[in-house]
């Protein structure tokens, strides 16, 4: 098998809350392998935003090592890591988190404008691109709060994806939505995944969204309890999610 | 890099009106523009008007004098006494020389100094009146005339005594009587006999000298004025110092001496001090000013009601009982005695005082005699030369001026004028031709110069003594006063006699002033004037109108810094405010900016779209506040502000102020609040690149 695009090996993270220490992981290795669409599952607390939150470089490990596209982000300076997150990695909130006082359109191209890689022409062509795949090309001018929460959530896959990351990080992408736009979403994401290869790693403890997941990584009081395939995941937690 | 600005500009745009706070941020940045551009422009007009004036009024441009001199040159000195200043050396060459340098459009030789006048005692000159006509008619015979005018100065007098006599009886019911000089008791009460009034005419110069000798002194009101004034070229300044305009009278003829008096010293001191006190008072009410809220205007009621002599002196019997029958109809009163209906007269109030005030001017004042001095008088000056002796000089006061802008000001309306010729010999250096009139003197006198240290004996010594005084008792034969050459010139009198025109650059000038033709190089001008003093050795100190006029120059200083200080004051306050409201903003933000930073904006870019965002905010309200502030302004100038007092008058410079903007205020209001909005938005924003990405993830949690 081939490097690892995300490799985890014995991370520890812990808090610190006033005087007293919270463990949030306790010893967590993990191996991502490019084109992964992968969920991370387990109830409130037991660590699955801290893990995704040391994949996409918005946080470091207090122990262990963390390599992205095989790089150290222990070792990395903070100008690098903003780079490291612009260039390799594309994110996907529980709330959406788009601008909003920007329209569709610049919210999708706001990515575009900070790698500065692309002139105006080609910049355009590509969000509308993104913007015709999640099926919006007719809302690049209407201002997120015109949107649904659905649709929202769609210029956020667009969002995350239009600078072309090697990974795209989704923290509970359905929470806020009701379950049938909630699948729609993560039957967009799984798309997405088919088309260009790109590796999806997202959390969330509803098992009809696990169960589009290649794998699914347990994680329980922060250390990982189980690595299944999406139907052996399904099975174990019962009929379905909350 | 450009795209990055648009979208930074876009989100500042788009964040405007997004939130509360911007519109506080906003609302300040508007009121502290407003303030700063009404502010700035009204204190620049004050500071324009008022140099102005004191350019176009004694200053000039420029003002040059000696370096050698003790002091410091002010034409409005701090301490309030002139400064003292060393004559130029070779004025003539000076002028010359001045005159020739770029730019230099008149250079006007001055000098300031100040005198003491007596404003004239209203029984001495009744008394002199009498003397004259019963003169006139020893000499010539009495017509009809004569005898009637003999009669009518006779009442004034007694009426004068009659005055003096009720004055003591108040003086008596306050003191006890023995408090009261016996030998003025014996003099009243001889001067109201009747039989001293009988034999008047027997022995007219015998009860002259009585009156003058032991009434008169009982009745002095005469008052010292003080007066200020710039002896200098007065064609000259007439015709360079356009702030200067004539009143009364006409400017001195050219080669004449004389004297010009300032309109506010005239109105000030010279005037009957009951029709002033009337004036100041109209003065007030016409600003909208109360009798009854003002204790000043108060005072000016009640003095007119006790002090009441200087009228009742100048009356005759027949105008006391024409003024009694005048306030009897006025008054509706029955009352006989003038000195009550004058008290009740004066008793005024708000709503009878432009009543009063009309009935004054138009009947009682034709009675009077308004003012102490009339133009075309001749005004005895006397002076303190440089060396400390008393010198005094006849001049004829031609007429009354002011300068525009000024007229109203105790400060600067307090400057008179007079030719350079008399000047000098006040302050102590001979005219030519006084000079030659002292030569004859000394001839026809058969002065001679003793030696210091022999002076004694030559005067005591025995038994050559050459010194002699007899003291000649008795009364002076003024026709008799003045013989031989200088005599002759004496008795054409000063105030007649033309100069030589040349004769203004030679001889004394303590100080110039240098008018320009483009004002706008004074700078240069003044660089220039300094290397030619040092190239030609003319041992001169030159400095700028500010400088030389020294306490308004003071004031504009203070204004200035005044300015400063309330812009720097609500710049401040608008800081504090932006700096807590930008922190609040940047608060409510952290989701976004988290977001940003997950997404990979790197940290500059946050700093940069807090700072674009409040900088936006400014210039978009600053340029709003300084639009108001342009229409304000445009509007002070349509309407023009009133001085509501004599102070305002002052600093406006006239009755109203014509507020006018230029573009610097705005430059400077729109400079300032950039540079106010980016300091105090510099933390906050230094905080927003601190949001970690992680917050990102918080978000709603």
């Amino acid at each position: 098998m081939n490097e690892p695009i995300v490799s985890i090996v014995d991370v520890v993270k812990e808090y610190q809350l006033g005087s007293t220490v919270v463990p949030a992981l306790r010893g967590v290795s993990l191996d991502v392998h490019k084109g992964e669409f992968i969920s991370i599952a387990g109830p409130s607390g037991s660590g699955k935003t801290t893990l995704l939150n040391l994949i996409g470089c918005v946080d470091v490990a207090t122990r262990g090592t963390v390599r992205v596209v095989g790089r150290d982000t222990a070792a990395l300076s903070e100008r690098e890591l903003t780079r490291l997150r612009l260039e390799t990695i594309g994110f996907i909130f529980q709330s959406f988190n788009l601008v909003g006082v920007l329209s569709v359109f610049q919210n999708v191209e706001f990515p575009l404008l900070l790698q500065g890689k692309l002139r105006g022409h080609e910049r355009r062509a590509r969000v509308m691109t993104l913007l015709e795949q999640v099926g919006l090309a007719d809302h690049a001018r209407h201002r997120p709060n015109e949107l649904s929460g659905g649709q929202r959530q769609r210029v956020a896959v667009a969002r995350a994806l239009v600078g072309s990351p090697h990974i795209v990080l989704a923290d509970e992408p359905t929470a806020n939505l009701d379950s049938e736009t909630g699948e729609r979403i993560v039957d967009l994401m799984k798309e997405m995944n088919l088309r260009d290869g790109t590796t999806f790693i997202f959390s969330t403890h509803d098992a009809k969204v696990m169960a589009h997941a290649d794998a699914v990584v347990k994680l329980a009081d922060g250390k990982i309890v189980g690595r299944d395939s999406a139907g052996a995941a399904l099975a174990a937690s019962g009929s379905g999610g909350h | 890099m450009v795209e990055r600005a648009g979208i930074l500009l876009r989100i500042a745009f788009r964040n405007l009106f997004r939130s509360r706070i911007n519109l506080l941020i906003g609302a300040v940045i508007l009121g502290g523009t407003l303030l700063v551009v009404v502010g700035g422009a009204l204190l620049g007009s004050v500071i324009s008007s008022m140099s102005r004036s004191i350019i176009g009024s004694v200053a000039g441009h420029i003002q040059v004098y000696s370096a050698a001199s003790k002091e410091e040159f002010a034409i409005w000195p701090m301490g309030g006494n002139d400064p003292d200043l060393s004559p130029m050396v070779d004025w003539e060459k000076n002028q010359r020389l001045l005159e020739a340098v770029p730019n230099v459009k008149a250079v006007i030789p001055m000098g300031i100094n100040a005198a003491l006048i007596t404003s004239g005692n209203t029984v001495d000159l009744t008394l002199a009146e009498l003397r004259s006509v019963v003169r006139e008619e020893k000499a010539h015979g009495s017509t009809p005339e004569l005898e009637a005018q003999r009669a009518s100065l006779k009442e004034h007098v007694r009426q004068i005594v009659r005055v003096l006599q009720s004055d003591m009886g108040r003086v008596e019911e306050i003191n006890t009587s023995d408090a009261l000089d016996p030998e003025a008791r014996a003099a009243i009460g001889r001067a109201s006999s009747d039989e001293f009034w009988a034999g008047f005419d027997r022995d007219p110069y015998g009860a002259l000298e009585f009156l003058e000798n032991r009434l008169a002194p009982l009745l002095s009101d005469a008052d010292l004025v003080p007066l200020r004034y710039v002896g200098t070229d007065l064609d000259a300044f007439q015709k360079h110092f356009d702030r200067m305009e004539i009143v009364d009278g006409q400017p001195v003829p050219p080669g004449h001496r004389g004297f010009m008096m300032s309109k506010f010293v005239y109105e000030d001191r010279l005037k009957l001090r009951t029709a002033r006190r009337l004036d100041k008072i109209k003065d007030a009410l016409d600003l909208k000013g109360s009798i009854a809220r003002d204790e000043t205007l108060q005072r000016y009621v009640r003095e007119n009601r006790t002090q009441t002599r200087e009228i009742l002196l100048q009356l005759d019997p027949l105008k006391t009982e024409r003024a009694i029958a005048l306030l009897q109809r006025t008054l509706g009163s029955s009352e006989k005695d003038l000195d009550k209906l004058l008290n009740a007269f004066f008793d005024t109030d708000d709503a009878n005082f432009y009543q009063r005030y009309e009935v004054f001017y138009r009947d009682l004042a034709p009675l009077l005699q308004l003012y102490r001095l009339k133009v075309g008088d001749v005004l005895t000056i006397t002076a303190f030369t440089r060396s400390g002796y008393v010198q005094s000089l006849n001049l004829k006061v031609w007429g009354t001026f002011q300068f525009r802008g000024l007229e109203k000001s105790a400060l600067s309306g307090n400057i008179n004028l007079m030719d350079i010729v008399s000047f000098r010999e006040l302050y102590g250096y001979l005219s030519a031709d006084r000079k030659a009139e002292i030569e004859a003197i000394k001839k026809e006198g058969g002065v001679q110069e003793i030696d210091r240290s022999r002076a004694e004996e030559e005067l005591f010594g025995q038994p050559n003594r050459r010194v002699v005084a007899e003291a000649t008792p008795g009364i002076i034969d003024e026709k008799e006063r003045f013989k031989g050459a200088g005599a002759a010139l004496r008795r054409e009198e000063l105030v007649r006699r033309v100069y030589d025109p040349t004769e203004i650059g030679r001889g004394v000038v303590l100080d110039a002033a240098v008018i320009l033709q483009d004002p706008r190089h004074l700078q240069k001008t003044l660089a220039d004037i300094r290397a030619l003093s040092d190239r030609e050795h003319l041992g001169l100190r030159v400095v700028s109108w500010r400088e030389a006029a020294g306490l308004l120059g003071q004031f504009i200083l203070l204004a200035t810094v005044v300015l400063l200080l309330a812009v720097g004051i609500i710049f401040i306050v608008a800081m504090v405010i932006i700096n807590n409201s930008v922190m609040m903003a940047t608060l409510q933000r952290t989701p976004e900016v988290g977001t940003m930073r997950a997404i990979g904006a790197p940290r500059a870019f946050i700093l940069w779209m807090v700072l674009v965002e409040t900088v936006t905010l400014g210039l978009i309200f600053g340029g709003l506040g300084a639009a108001l502030g342009a229409g304000a302004i445009a509007l002070l100038h349509w309407w023009g502000i009133p001085a509501g007092n004599e102070t305002l008058y002052f600093f406006f410079s006239g009755p109203r102020l014509f507020p006018t903007l230029s573009p610097w205020n705005i430059v400077v209001a729109l400079v300032v609040v950039v540079v106010v909005t980016v300091l105090s938005t510099l933390y906050p924003a230094f905080l927003a690149t601190r949001v970690p990405p992680v917050r990102a993830m918080q978000a709603d949690e």
